[in-house]
């Protein structure tokens, strides 16, 4: 590590690799790393216990795959019922490298386009991996019962994706994250009847136990009862999602946080890529100052629906409908025809800020300007008639109407980009295992594989390719060499851990203030996207720096929590979140500033070409930032993993 | 908009709970529900009065989580659920009444916040299809007719948010039930367990102490996915044939 801080920000210690990955081709790679795991013996597997965090795709599916090996599972969620976790959320579909449609899809081209997609900053071999076991998990989910789409026929219907030039998505209505969620929700209630899992709903994890360097519990607290429990096992998996909620108005579920993972980082593993942050381009508009959150509405709207702005900023107010077509601007396809409106979504998100930076939004003034441009089905109504259209976005255009008030089948869809999905995440080696032993990150909590950018349908095929194939077979490599020495409860780790956390709630209900939790939480919002989001300058991210750190010391000198410990406290549980989102929102805005370049969600103003595409420079950033917790008012350590591509070749992206 | 809200407070399960009045100014008429909820809270904070309780998690009428009685309505005078319910369906000067979902079942854990882990329960009988992962043949071996598929996704719908039970005057769960059934069994995946199944999670169902249906249909008139309530037919059928053998 150097002793030198760096533009007083951060500190640069050693690089970090993969050691996992076994070598040769990487077709063979993953057979090549299954076989060399070793074995658990199936009498052996009910000594051995796992801890998973999270009930989404990836915790469900981990939870009933390693309750069916025999293991003890206990499963934590902070929902009333693990069949809430925000994967239920998501709408359009998941990709799998099937090719029923015979159109060319193949592993090594869903392996190919999601590395280009992800602007080249994933792993390689991760990815890879995921285009592999892909085509497993729809025929798991078909087993299970998901209700897929279908066609005449019987067999399975697919649609297309941003960022993809063949059809490889699989979907049930718009609510295929919905449908695959029940699916491993049910597969994990099967396993808490037979006994395997032992399920903790309404529970939060605050802290990680690490015990000998190795995680080996954690505790939680009940939110029915406050109490503060201790939680012990041989093994750790976190598969606790994103943290757009930085954001305050994001599309994620009003509970998603960083919490989980942030108190993971600060007893040693590393955060890898925390300012990527994906930007949804089609997200319904914000209506005003009382919204608490915005609603996505899924990109598979973008095959049929054509976007366009008024060409005159003076037609801006006018109805649409009135509007001829020689004076409207459909700018996807005028300046990307080979990818029209199915552009990837960080060019696709761009493109619109502009257009309204321009003055060519559309829809009502908030703070002063209109955001939002339109997404129109005119055409596809014409051409496939309404009631096609309605089989395959009817609820989309019911929730439309229900949140708007306007109906999207005689006026086009209004639409504008928002916070949805963070591709940065804990860091994890192939096996999935963080940099602390024993602590293993699945699904969205980790960083591997998407990059700079998600393509559409990733994240759903992530969770579970994570959850129900990749972590069962690389956690047993970890698990044979248990069971490992038991602990008690008044081991002095476990004991340091429980007083972190009641010194905590204690001062957070003791410091009785004058401002609410919400109110430091919209404050940081609007920091992070105004300075960290769709795009980042050099002196808007330091001077973000500076805001973060003062709200942060004002909210643990002013915060007002009202309440006791005991019994279920909501201002309690989002004052905890808060915190922990005003530390990472600094990591956020140091990982941005010293990335100075443009790359995938991450647009960095002074890196743009003369036509003003985001510009990489991947002679200089293609890594990994890997970020190490620098203690308490200290500075963080940034640990660099170079994304070595063999078997893909770096290009600058072209879409157009 | 003004509003005059009374709201169910609780301040635990032991708690015999009691109404109180809250008055409310400043709310949009684009805000949710919920919104208004939050505006409430941010106020009753700043008087120094414990905010009120309730449940939500996506906000986008999906994941099942938020759920109020609102003037005696299950999720309100609208079919939606409580976070997509928009106060535009409301009046200025309005009064409005809000309590927990009302079932013996989901007993009140604080104010509008219910326990709803008999859901799951019934589901851990037997609303599953026993596929342990990595088993699964390839997806297109075994076609399924697309009107099938439709209905079984259809019945899929159902978010679990309980208000069928909380609407229904018997307190009964079997709208939530059928769905799944019917859900399950509509797929020749779900053929070997079907009778197994709507045996067992029937024997859960009134093991929890839900009621029994008797045909008025005020549970699908509150569910907010519009499931019918001819999935209660449909699990009476299979019950029948269960019983008897099917021929």
């Amino acid at each position: 590590m150097t002793d030198t801080l760096i533009e007083g920000l951060y500190r640069e210690g050693e690089p970090i690799a993969d050691t996992k990955a076994p070598p040769g081709d990487i077709s063979q790679k993953w057979t090549t790393r299954q076989f060399e795991a070793a074995l658990v013996n199936p009498a052996n597997r009910r000594k051995l216990s796992v801890i998973i965090v999270g009930t989404g795709l990836a915790g469900a599916a981990a939870g009933a795959t390693l309750g069916e090996a025999g293991y003890q599972v206990k499963s934590f969620c902070y929902q009333d019922s693990p069949r809430r976790a925000h994967s239920i959320a998501a709408q359009g579909g998941i990709n799998a490298a099937k090719n029923y449609k015979g159109d060319g899809d193949s592993i090594h081209r869903l392996f190919y386009d999601t590395v280009k997609g992800g602007d080249y900053r994933s792993r390689e071999t991760n990815v890879y991996r995921l285009a592999e076991v892909s085509a497993d998990i729809i025929d798991q989910c078909v087993a299970q019962g998901v209700p897929f789409a279908r066609e005449y026929g019987g067999l399975l219907d697919n649609r297309s994706f941003g960022g993809v030039q063949v059809s490889r998505t699989f979907y049930a209505r718009g609510q295929t994250g919905q449908q695959l969620l029940i699916g491993a929700y049910q597969a994990l209630e099967r396993q808490i009847a037979a006994g395997t899992v032992q399920m903790f709903a309404r529970h939060e994890m605050l802290e990680l136990i690490v015990v000998d360097g190795k995680a080996r519990g954690i505790i939680a607290r009940d939110l029915v009862t406050g109490e503060i429990e201790t939680h012990l096992a041989d093994v750790v998996v976190l598969a606790s999602g994103g943290y757009g909620n930085v954001f305050f108005l994001s599309t994620n579920a009003m509970g998603s946080n960083v919490t989980a993972t942030w108190r993971a980082h600060r007893k040693g593993a590393y955060f890898g890529n925390p300012c990527y942050t994906q930007i949804h381009p089609t997200c319904i508009p914000q209506s005003g100052e009382q919204q608490s959150k915005l609603t996505l509405m899924s990109e598979s709207l973008r095959n049929d629906g054509r976007i366009w702005v008024p060409k005159r900023a003076e037609d801006c107010e006018k109805d649409p409908r009135e509007i001829p077509e020689e004076d409207r601007d459909y700018y996807l396809e005028r300046i990307y025809p080979g990818f029209g409106n199915l552009v990837p979504r960080d060019i696709a998100s761009r493109q619109a800020k502009n257009m309204c930076d321009e003055g060519r939004g559309v829809g009502p003034e908030v703070d002063g300007s209109r955001r939002g441009v339109y997404l129109d089905f005119a055409d596809a109504i014409g051409r496939l008639g309404e009631d096609a259209v309605r089989a395959k976005y009817g609820n989309l255009f019911d929730m439309y109407e229900r949140i708007t008030g306007e109906n999207p089948y005689q006026v086009p869809m209004r639409i504008y980009p928002a916070v949805h999905y963070t591709m940065g995440g804990l860091w994890v080696d192939y096996d999935l295992q963080s940099t602390i032993p024993g602590l293993f990150v699945t699904g969205e909590a980790n960083f591997s594989d998407h990059g700079a950018n998600r393509l559409g349908a990733s994240a759903l095929m992530q969770g579970l390719a994570d959850g129900y194939f990749v972590l069962p077979n690389t956690i047993r490599d970890y698990l044979a060499a248990g069971p490992f020495e038991r602990i008690d409860e008044d081991h002095p780790a476990v004991a340091e851990a429980r007083e972190s956390v009641q010194g905590r709630i204690q001062h957070l209900l003791g410091t009785n203030g004058t401002r609410s939790v919400d109110s430091y939480h919209k404050e940081l919002g609007k920091i992070m996207w105004e300075k960290c989001g769709m795009e980042r300058t050099d002196a808007g991210l330091r001077e973000a720096i500076e805001q973060i750190r003062a709200l942060r010391a004002d909210f643990w000198a002013n915060v007002r929590v009202l309440g006791t410990p005991e019994g279920l406290n909501q201002a309690l549980e989002r004052a905890g979140r808060v915190a922990d989102f005003l530390e990472l929102g600094e990591l956020m805005c140091i990982d941005a500033l010293h990335r100075r370049e443009s790359c995938g969600g991450h647009f960095r103003a002074e890196s743009q070409t003369e036509d003003g595409e985001a510009l990489r420079h991947d002679d200089e950033f293609a890594y990994v930032a890997a970020w190490e917790w620098g203690g308490d008012g200290g500075a963080p350590v940034l640990h660099k993993e170079d994304l070595v591509y063999e078997f893909i070749e770096l290009k600058q992206r072209s879409y157009k | 908009m003004r509003l005059a809200l009374k709201i169910w407070r609780q301040d635990g399960p032991s708690d015999t709970g009691r109404m109180a009045r809250y008055d409310i100014d400043g709310v949009s008429e684009d805000s949710s529900f919920l919104e208004m909820l939050d505006l409430l809270n941010e106020q009753l904070t700043e008087r120094g009065e414990e905010p009120v309780a309730f449940d939500s998690d996506c906000r986008e009428g999906i994941c099942g989580t938020c759920g109020v009685v609102i003037n005696g309505e299950a999720h309100g005078p609208e079919r939606t659920t409580t976070c997509q319910l928009h106060m535009r369906s409301f009046k200025d000067g309005d009064e409005i009444v809000i309590e927990p979902w009302r079932a013996d079942p989901f007993p009140v854990i604080k104010d509008l916040v219910v326990d709803r882990s008999a859901f799951d329960r019934i589901i851990q009988a037997g609303g599953f299809i026993s596929a342990n992962t990595g088993s699964a043949p390839d997806a297109h071996a075994t076609p399924v007719p697309k009107e099938h598929a439709d209905r079984a996704f259809m019945a899929a719908e159902c978010i679990g948010c309980g208000a069928c039970v909380a609407a229904c005057p018997n307190a009964s769960g079997m709208l939530f039930m059928g769905a799944k059934i019917t859900h399950l069994g509509e797929l020749p995946q779900g053929q070997p367990e079907r009778e197994a199944r709507v045996v067992s999670m029937t024997a859960q169902h009134d093991h929890e102490g839900f009621g029994g249906c008797t045909n008025l249909g005020e549970c699908t008139r509150a569910c907010p996915k519009g499931i019918p309530l001819n999935v209660i037919s449909q699990m009476n059928a299979d019950f029948r044939h269960a019983g008897y053998g099917r021929r």
